[in-house]
């Protein structure tokens, strides 16, 4: 079971794409795993031939648990290893057919909370299956706010935030744009929100240490630029999937991994590791009607950046007054990792950045 | 040499074999390679020699647990014998059976039986078969003077003497049921008597004395092979060793068994055939050299012998062919 | 229209007729016509070489039994009732079931015995026992329970060549049963059970006499919603227990309806059976009834009490499965 983000502990096997005897590749999806933030879709590391499946679709183990056994090209079938037993906290007895814990586990139901109609109370799988019906349904996604509340409140915590903001005009980016757009169909016209995720990522190569990790008291900043995207999800969810290497593609290039993104993240379908190779967030919430947005840093990473509403605003250039587009950029950033000096110098990259579109 | 004569030497042979091979059994059990029971024919050999010369080759037997000298003078192969004494796979029954449970198809050898008196029905029912397929067999069926206590002996004589059955009843009485004499078991001690109140033709010999059993025997199994019905031959015979190799014998006097031992059938039999001039000191040398590399060599081939794998424990239960032929 | 004993009789006469080798042996099987009629006019048919009366001598018939099939005759022992069968015990566990591995497969023992069995009949305590359950303990021998006229034609035959010996129990209160069986009902196998109810809601498992108890009991329960599916086990040794698994595994409950006593009995075996493979799928503990543990006593409303009822197991059934709603 792999860990799919910093916090999780244990996670639910959904379903396998694989059975014994396929031949999976270095990075092939072979399950999709729920967490409390997601169904996240595994990815296998090694390529080799499917032995084993140990792990039963609807099971919940511990991170670091054996789901199957792959056997590298010519090796040996490695003899089969004792799973590790769910972590369950069993408080007090509960007396249930072996049917009823069955269906129990399947249909997620709570066994304490259960009454049991058999002998000596015991539970029955009529029982469970009535307790199923009553339950009402938890809200989507209230196991992703759960997580989600864990991990603000320790950033909150342990993270001294420092903020700075900046206002950015706009005008030349977005005359770039829509030349830019003239020759592409609506369903793939680049919006705003690639360049300001360029922009970022440029900014970072000058300010490499808003792009790390703080981890054991020391920055470590990262070699590749993952620029995490924050998504929100029908029913009040959030994930925070990262377009890889964002520096080294083109503004098109992440444009369409932005699409792609946005629609994996909202149909459950992200991969493992872009929930976790973030090594900087944006937020842009300026759809939304935002104008500034005062971020929270997701640990570990040093730094969150957060672009508003682009708005119309007056703009004073060599004494005359116009208007133009623009937008405020906050950084917030941990100052265990970085001053007010670094930041703002970062801010003022991505400003310049953002007015030389077309190198962007 | 007289064809008497030879076969005089015959029957010292089988009983030198028999003698010199359970000698060697009492050695290899204190050196505990024959584990579990071991009943000693040492003294009784006569008896056993006797009745089976008179038997065809495709006569049956069915003996008890002394039944190591039954299973020579029929003729099973001292090495496939004592490897089953030992438990190996190349032991007549596999190694399954171990010394109170011998058996071979070939020699038509039915066990073997460890249930005083068991076996008796069986011989019954192997008469039987005999009689409804119109086959002239005899069916031998050894047992001792304690079975003639078991309900089996009554019913078995009754039933077989009732559907005149083809079974030679032989009856070696060593006096004792293990640690209880005779007449502290039965009420008639005359054991030959009891053959009357089944209407049974019956005769005793002497059991020590091979050449009078062989001529008792010739007898009874002639009358049984003529179709005239069950037979009941009483053989009295001693054993000189302990019930079984854990006995201390605190039954019997030592007195009791030296008196017996003087009437031992080997040097019995040994002095008759010098006195008759049919055995020299050659012959009778030879014969002891003969028995002696037998029992060499039976020892060598149980020694070579292989363990049955464990993996193979669950066979033999039922039947491996998928029906009766 | 025949009857049980009809239909053995049949599977005799039958086996006599197509192998020479075949022939019946036991009390009174000849000039009495057999103590439940099961013989009655064989003699004049066959003579007395293949129907052959016995003294009162189980001990030594059943071990002539052995030795006959062994020396190459097909015999089928009669022991009158499983009662008697104890005096001949000795020769059963000691010789016809451990012959063939005695003898390190050299000797197989193809014998088939057959006995009455039950109780019901107000003959007390000691001609009223069950003890296929005691007897399928045994490895080496086979226990087969025809409680149909299917089976009490079928079962012989097959038995016959089974080159193990076998052990029938026909139960003494099926005798007359009546009922129709196809003029060329021909041998059926004897190591599966069947299905004689489908339902859905809970596995009676049981043999003999009970099957008819149980099939009564279930189409009761039917009138107040309670499907039972009801499995002849048919052979006790071997179990079937794909078919016993197969139908708990629907089911998710079992109820063991067993004439023998309850300690250390076939229920217990079934029970435990159900327990190993088919833990995961059950909604209550494996129920048993069995007789109650005394000697089956004479007086009628005493014995009634003592053996399995159509309103035990019906009642049996319902502490079992939870009423249906609706």
């Amino acid at each position: 079971m792999p860990s799919l983000g910093g916090d999780m502990s244990a996670g639910r096997l959904v379903e396998w794409h694989v059975k014994p005897g396929d031949h999976v590749t270095r990075g092939d999806t072979i399950a999709t795993v729920e967490t409390d933030k997601a169904n996240i879709d595994v990815e296998v590391f090694e390529t080799g031939t499917i032995e084993r499946l140990t792990a039963a679709p609807g099971e919940k183990l511990p991170v670091g648990s054996v789901l199957a056994y792959i056997g590298g090209e010519g090796e040996a079938a490695a003899p089969a290893a004792l799973r590790a037993a769910a972590p369950e906290a069993p408080p007090e007895r509960v007396l249930a057919s072996p049917l009823a814990r069955k269906l129990a586990r399947e249909l997620g139901v709570d066994l304490s909370a259960v009454r049991g109609t058999g002998s000596h109370g015991a539970i029955e799988r009529a029982d469970v299956e009535r307790a199923a019906a009553r339950k009402p349904a938890e809200p989507p996604a209230a196991g992703m706010r759960r997580a989600i509340a864990a991990a603000m409140a320790r950033s909150n915590r342990e993270i001294p935030h420092y903020y700075l903001e900046t206002r950015i005009n706009l005008r030349a980016a977005l005359d770039w744009l829509a030349r830019v757009n003239l020759e592409r169909g609506v369903e793939d016209r680049i919006l705003p929100a690639a360049l300001l995720i360029k922009a970022v990522a440029r900014a970072l190569t000058q300010v490499p240490e808003l792009n790390g990790y703080w981890i054991d008291d020391g920055l470590r900043m990262q070699s590749g630029i993952h620029v995490g995207v924050a998504v929100s999800l029908r029913g009040g969810g959030l994930l925070i999937p990262a377009i890889h290497d964002a520096d080294r593609r083109s503004v098109s290039e992440l444009m369409a991994a932005m699409r792609d993104l946005i629609t994996r993240a909202r149909s459950g379908r992200l991969k493992g590791s872009e929930l976790t190779d973030s090594t900087i967030t944006v937020t842009n919430l300026g759809d939304l009607g935002v104008e500034t947005v005062f971020g929270v840093i997701y640990p570990p990473q040093v730094a969150l950046v957060g672009f508003g509403k682009i708005v119309d605003r007056a703009w004073v250039e060599s004494g005359d007054i116009g208007v133009r587009p623009t937008v405020n950029a906050t950084l917030a950033a941990d100052h265990r990792a970085t001053d007010g000096h670094r930041g703002a110098q970062f801010l003022a990259a991505v400003e310049r950045a953002l007015q030389e579109p077309a190198v962007l | 040499m007289s064809a008497r004569g030879e076969h005089g030497l015959r029957l010292l042979h089988q009983m030198l074999l028999i003698r010199r091979f359970e000698e060697k059994c009492a050695e290899l059990y204190s050196g505990e390679k024959i584990r579990g029971f071991l009943h000693l024919y040492i003294g009784e050999e006569a008896t056993g020699v006797g009745v089976v010369e008179n038997l065809a080759p495709d006569d049956a037997i069915v003996s008890t647990y002394r039944e190591h000298g039954h299973a020579l003078a029929r003729g099973i192969s001292p090495g496939a014998i004592m490897a089953e004494l030992y438990g190996k796979q190349e032991g007549c029954s596999r190694g399954r059976g171990g010394s109170m449970h011998l058996f071979d198809a070939a020699t038509r050898f039915y066990g073997g039986n460890a249930i005083v008196g068991g076996g008796m029905p069986i011989a019954v029912g192997l008469a039987l078969a005999d009689r409804l397929r119109g086959q002239k067999r005899v069916t031998c069926c050894f047992f001792g003077d304690g079975a003639v206590a078991e309900g089996e002996f009554h019913e078995s004589m009754n039933l077989a003497a009732l559907w005149r059955l083809p079974v030679l009843f032989v009856c070696e009485n060593n006096l004792y049921a293990m640690g209880t004499r005779i007449d502290f078991t039965h009420a008639l001690t005359d054991l030959r008597a009891k053959a009357a109140s089944y209407a049974m033709p019956a005769a005793s010999v002497d059991g020590m004395d091979v050449e009078a059993v062989e001529a008792a025997a010739k007898s009874a199994a002639d009358a049984v092979r003529s179709g005239q019905g069950p037979y009941f031959l009483e053989c009295r015979t001693y054993r000189f060793r302990a019930h079984s190799m854990y006995d201390p014998e605190l039954y019997r006097s030592k007195a009791e068994v030296e008196e017996w031992k003087r009437r031992d059938p080997i040097p019995m039999l040994t002095a008759r055939l010098k006195e008759r001039g049919e055995a020299d000191a050659d012959a009778l040398a030879n014969v002891e050299r003969e028995v002696g590399g037998a029992v060499d060599r039976a020892v060598a081939f149980a020694e070579a012998g292989t363990w049955e794998p464990v993996e193979e424990l669950m066979r033999f239960v039922y039947s491996e062919r998928s029906a009766a032929p | 229209m025949i009857t049980y004993r009809d239909a053995v009789r049949e599977a005799i006469r039958d086996a006599l007729r197509k192998d020479e080798r075949v022939f019946l042996m036991g009390e009174d099987v000849g000039r009495y016509g057999g103590c439940y009629a099961v013989s009655k006019g064989l003699l004049e048919e066959w003579g007395p070489e293949r129907i052959r009366d016995t003294p009162l001598s189980e001990s030594a018939f059943v071990g002539a039994g052995i030795g006959a099939a062994l020396g190459g005759m097909r015999p089928i022992v009669e022991i009158m009732t499983t009662n008697f069968s104890l005096l001949a015990l000795d020769q059963i566990v000691d010789n016809a079931a451990a012959y063939l591995h005695m003898s390190g497969g050299q000797f197989n023992v193809p014998l088939v015995i057959r006995m009455a069995t039950g109780a019901g009949r107000q003959v007390a305590a000691q001609h009223s026992h069950s003890f296929e359950g005691w007897y399928a303990h045994i490895p080496g021998i086979k226990i087969v329970a025809p409680a149909t006229l299917e089976d009490a034609r079928g079962m012989l035959w097959t038995a016959l060549e089974d080159p193990d010996p076998v052990l029938m129990f026909e139960h003494a209160g099926l005798y007359a049963m009546e009922g129709e069986l196809a003029a060329d009902a021909g041998a059926v196998d004897i190591a599966k059970a069947r299905v004689r109810r489908p339902g859905r809601d809970v596995s009676i498992l049981t043999y003999g006499a009970s099957l008819w108890k149980a099939l009564d009991a279930a189409r009761r329960l039917s009138e107040e919603g309670i499907e039972a599916e009801v499995i002849d086990l048919r052979s006790l040794r071997p179990l079937d227990d794909e078919s016993i698994v197969g139908s708990v595994t629907r089911t998710h409950r079992a109820l063991v309806v067993d004439e023998g006593w309850r300690s250390g009995g076939i229920s217990a075996e079934i029970s435990a059976r159900i327990t190993e493979q088919a833990f995961y799928d059950l909604d209550a503990p494996v129920a048993r009834l069995c007789s109650a543990e005394v000697p089956i006593p004479y007086a009628r409303q005493l014995e009634e009490a003592a053996l399995p009822r159509v309103e035990s197991i019906v009642a049996a059934v319902r502490a079992l499965v939870p009423a249906p709603h609706g």
